[in-house]
């Protein structure tokens, strides 16, 4: 056969240079773009530490562990928001876990195409809803007709109204993640199962739940996560917006670290950039970022080991 | 026979599949007889190349895929790679017309001479190399458009305008389809037939008048009678192109093809070339012991 | 040999077969499930027929007076008109903001990056600012955009309909990223491989093949993260929609630049009022607000849906 050509033959094989550098400027454009993103994390992190280290530069190292919240008052005790916080997110996962796992086992185990062509599109009108729209209801009937009526002494406002609340609010987080996690299971695994004579709730219970709880670990993580970050409900439905004593009772208003940045947001020295109150702001805004970024990634770390797994 | 319509040659290569012995023996004895056919084994050295390689190393990552190849491709003539499951053989296709460039762990060493370019050389736009070369897939993969969009797709990306019905027209009749669809280039190419599509597409790939065309086994998920019609229009189109086939399946690149690869790997699954040359005689007459088991179906 | 005990009778296989009585465990476990369902769709049932209980005798009333009345103080002539012009601008703005960004944006991720750590940090990053609670996002707002629209000498401290805009896109970005993302990762190789077969470069591809067939994904998630703007209130509390009564003099400028609400945080204010008058004023705007993300939810469910019917 011929040899092939010297090398430094013609070259045909080069295109149309100005197709090349389109595609190449192209190509950046893209990659600026995604640059933005990054840009917004740094921008966070930069705005939020900078004013908090200011706060915590500003205050008395006692004023952060006084008796309670009141930032107006030069009171800025942490420990109160962080124990409202978690008690909202204990009983709001106390409620939206069982529930949410529940119907995630359900649908993906149970349920009929028809059953899931209608409780599918229920769970996406759910986690639709706007947050103002479910602290509105806490407080006008959840509080009266559910929590008044099991502790009477509650008062109008009270944390545990605005829980359950969040409760409901993530209901639909964790009953996706959960379901997405319990349908990749394969197939063969229940075939497996069934084979063997299992009946559904073995099934069910005995295998697909463990080969999933990576992502149901994952949903509840993520669960957790929101139920921290949510403001609105918690603002309207557990008052105290001037501020709050320590406590561990949930049937009395409070604040989460979320409401007291809201309750500061709206104040009247809102404007005012200067006082410790406005940078107290900052502070708490600090906390709760970190919180949420540590609950996500561990969250996510597990939502990528259900994928490894299949 | 059959054999005869189709291999414009009247290379006598029987596809009769009995007993791997009584075949051997058949294809000696009709070879004996055919006697003077000397097409059947060209002066292949004649032949100018459409494509070398020369020590070509193929590599995803670490893991080295191909070694060390040097192979001539006959321009105008059908050439079939063949070898076992996993050798290698569409890593090898996919890395002439740089397919291979969109996955990130794919390396190439070695000299890959496109009628005397190098490939890979630094000033090549791969985005020609695939004009110039075109590709028909293993599952037919017509674009979610009309059948007419679908061959103009090619021609307009690269940059011709307006009409193109007369390009779309002689196409579609190169690839021995356009009775059957003249009617409706306006549907979906999605809404043909599995022969049908698979030929769509090798009307797709010839639209941007390419020199080669590159098969990677495109009758493995067709009826046979679909294959057949395939493999008469590769007949066909090699007097315009060079066509390079790989086929796990033996006796489509016994009656099919003019050259033939025969590739192996050993254990450490790096495939590599253990002969080559002209059909005819790697099926009948092949200098490797190893080649000679492959042909007769004693493993692969 | 065999024992007695263990005799193979048709008797003994046939129990053996079919159980030993009801599965209590069983039917217990199912009625637990449908029971969570029953308490997901009872809670949805009564929150909206709370609302619409309250809220619609103030439609009756007062009919469309109430949808293009401005803010007051008086209930009786308070009206959800600034917060519906006020939420359309904002969608509209956040709309033309974030799409692009983040469709550009994933595009590049799936099409265009290297796999290399840039391109893993960013992946990482956007994954955790999704995360990230609105109110967070609010800070960001204020410190960066507000700030900046202050800086340049706008009216009202900066706090202005864009500056607002700015803030939700920050805050949607992430998802209509990972949404578009998924939906291009769904398209499938073979596709593009047929494009780069004929020679087609990498933008060609993607412009022409890819992102025709992502089409529909892409518009699912932009809508239901554009539904969820709409929704949001915590973040504009810090970035500068206004709580109480204004006036602006009308206009396109006076519109972008000076002071604005958005229908949810109408529900905000009027839920902190103390007058009864003003909790049915509050489900009236719910209903209104409901309205509005509800059917984006809906649009989003049907495109969808008909995506997957091709």
């Amino acid at each position: 056969m011929a040899t092939a050509m010297a090398p430094d033959g013609p070259r045909t094989l080069n295109g149309s240079p100005a197709r090349r550098t389109r595609e190449a400027l192209i190509g950046r454009a893209f990659f600026v773009a995604a640059l933005v993103s990054v840009i917004i994390t740094v921008f966070i992190i930069f705005t939020v530490l900078e004013q908090a280290v200011e706060f915590v530069l500003s205050v008395d190292l006692s004023q952060l562990v006084a008796q309670g919240w009141f930032p107006r008052r030069g009171m800025f005790d942490i420990a109160t928001l962080v124990i409202g916080t978690l008690m909202v997110t204990a009983i709001a996962m106390l409620i939206a876990g069982p529930i949410g796992l529940l119907s995630a086992i359900y649908l993906a185990e149970y349920a009929s195409a028809r059953i899931r062509g209608i409780v599918k599109p229920i769970l996406e009108i759910l986690a639709g809803i706007p947050s103002v729209v479910l602290g509105f209801f806490a407080l006008t009937f959840i509080n009266p007709n559910v929590v008044q009526a099991l502790v009477p002494g509650a008062k109008g406002f009270n944390l545990a109204a605005a829980a359950i609340a969040v409760g409901i609010l993530t209901i639909p987080l964790v009953a996706t993640i959960s379901e997405d996690s319990m349908k990749a299971v394969p197939l063969a695994l229940r075939e497996a199962s069934y084979g063997l004579g299992a009946r559904r709730v073995t099934t069910a219970t005995r295998v697909v739940v463990p080969a999933a709880v990576s992502g149901i670990v994952a949903a509840i993580i993520l669960g957790i996560s929101r139920a921290v970050g949510e403001t609105m409900v918690v603002a309207i439905a557990a008052g105290a917006s001037g501020g709050s004593l320590r406590s561990v009772n949930p049937f009395e208003p409070g604040q989460t670290m979320t409401a007291a940045m809201a309750a500061l947001a709206t104040g009247s020295d809102q404007v005012a950039g200067d006082t410790s109150a406005f940078k107290s702001l900052f502070f708490i805004g600090l906390l709760l970022f970190v919180i949420t970024l540590v609950l996500n990634m561990v969250g996510d770390a597990f939502v990528r080991r259900v994928r490894r797994a299949y | 026979m059959i054999e005869d319509a189709r291999t414009p040659k009247g290379d006598p290569v029987t596809t009769d599949t009995q007993t791997p012995a009584t075949r051997e023996v058949r294809i000696g004895a009709d070879a004996i007889e055919a006697g003077a056919n000397r097409a059947i084994v060209e002066d292949m050295a004649a032949l100018p190349s459409a494509v070398s390689l020369r020590d070509v190393n193929l590599y995803y990552g670490s893991f080295r895929a191909v070694r060390d190849v040097t192979i001539d491709i006959p321009k105008n003539r059908i050439t079939a790679i063949i070898g076992p499951s996993g050798c290698g053989k569409s890593t090898l296709i996919r890395s002439i017309n740089r397919m291979n460039d969109l996955i990130p762990s794919a390396r190439v060493e070695g000299e890959m001479l496109f009628q005397g370019e190098n490939v890979y050389a630094d000033y090549v736009d791969p985005v020609e190399v695939r004009r110039r070369i075109g590709m028909v897939f293993q599952k037919p993969n017509p674009f979610p458009k009309s059948i007419h969009d679908n061959i103009a797709f090619g021609p307009r990306v690269n940059g011709a305008r307006g009409n193109l019905d007369n390009l779309v027209e002689s196409c579609l009749r190169r690839a021995a389809i356009w009775d059957e669809v003249k009617d409706k280039l306006g549907e979906s190419g999605l809404a043909l037939s599995g022969g049908q599509q698979q030929r769509l597409c090798i009307a797709r790939a010839i639209a941007t008048e390419p020199d080669m065309i590159l098969m990677d086994e495109p009758c493995s998920s067709l009826d046979p009678r679909s294959t057949l019609q395939i493999e008469e229009l590769m007949a066909e189109l090699k007097e315009k192109y060079t066509i390079v086939i790989v086929t796990h399946n033996m006796q489509q690149a016994a009656r099919a093809s003019d050259f033939t690869v025969f590739l192996n790997m050993d254990d450490d699954r790096a495939g590599y070339v253990v002969e080559q040359g002209p059909t005819a005689q790697i099926f009948t007459n092949p200098t490797n012991q190893m080649t000679e088991d492959y042909v007769s179906g004693r493993f692969g | 040999m065999a024992s007695s005990s263990t005799s193979v009778t048709t008797v003994a296989v046939r129990r053996t077969l079919a159980g030993h009585g009801p599965d209590w465990r069983g039917i217990v476990f199912g009625l637990l499930l449908l029971g969570s369902l029953v308490a997901t769709l009872g809670i949805l049932v009564t929150l909206l027929a709370d609302q619409l209980v309250r809220g619609i005798p103030v439609y009756q009333e007062r009919g469309l007076d109430f949808l293009t009345s401005r803010l007051s103080s008086n209930p009786a002539t308070a009206g959800i008109g600034q917060g519906i012009v006020g939420s359309i601008i904002m969608g509209i703005l956040v709309a033309i903001l974030c799409f692009p960004l983040g469709i550009l944006t994933a595009v590049y991720l799936e099409e265009y990056a290297p796999d290399n750590r840039v391109t893993r940090f960013i992946n990482v990053n956007i994954r955790n600012l999704a995360g990230v609670p609105s109110i967070v996002y609010g800070l960001l707002g204020l410190t960066v955009f507000v700030a900046f629209f202050a800086f340049l000498g706008f009216p009202n401290n900066g706090r202005n309909i864009i500056a607002g805009a700015l803030t939700l896109t920050a805050l949607i970005l992430p998802i209509v990223i990972i949404t578009s993302a998924e939906a291009l990762r769904a398209v499938p190789r073979s596709l593009r491989e047929g494009g780069y077969g004929v020679g087609a470069s990498r933008w060609q591809v993607t412009r022409k093949l890819v992102l025709p067939a992502a089409r529909s994904g892409i518009l699912t998630g932009t809508i239901l993260a554009l539904a969820r703007a709409l929704g949001e209130t915590a973040p504009l509390l810090l970035a500068g929609a206004i709580l109480g009564t204004f006036s602006s003099p009308g206009g396109l400028e006076s519109i972008l630049t000076g002071p604005y609400t958005v229908l949810p945080m109408t529900v905000y204010d009027w839920s902190r009022k103390p007058q009864e008058e003003f909790r049915e004023l509050t489900s009236a705007a719910i209903i209104a607000l409901l309205l509005i993300t509800v059917s984006f939810n809906a649009l989003a469910v049907l495109l969808r849906n008909r995506y997957q019917k091709q």
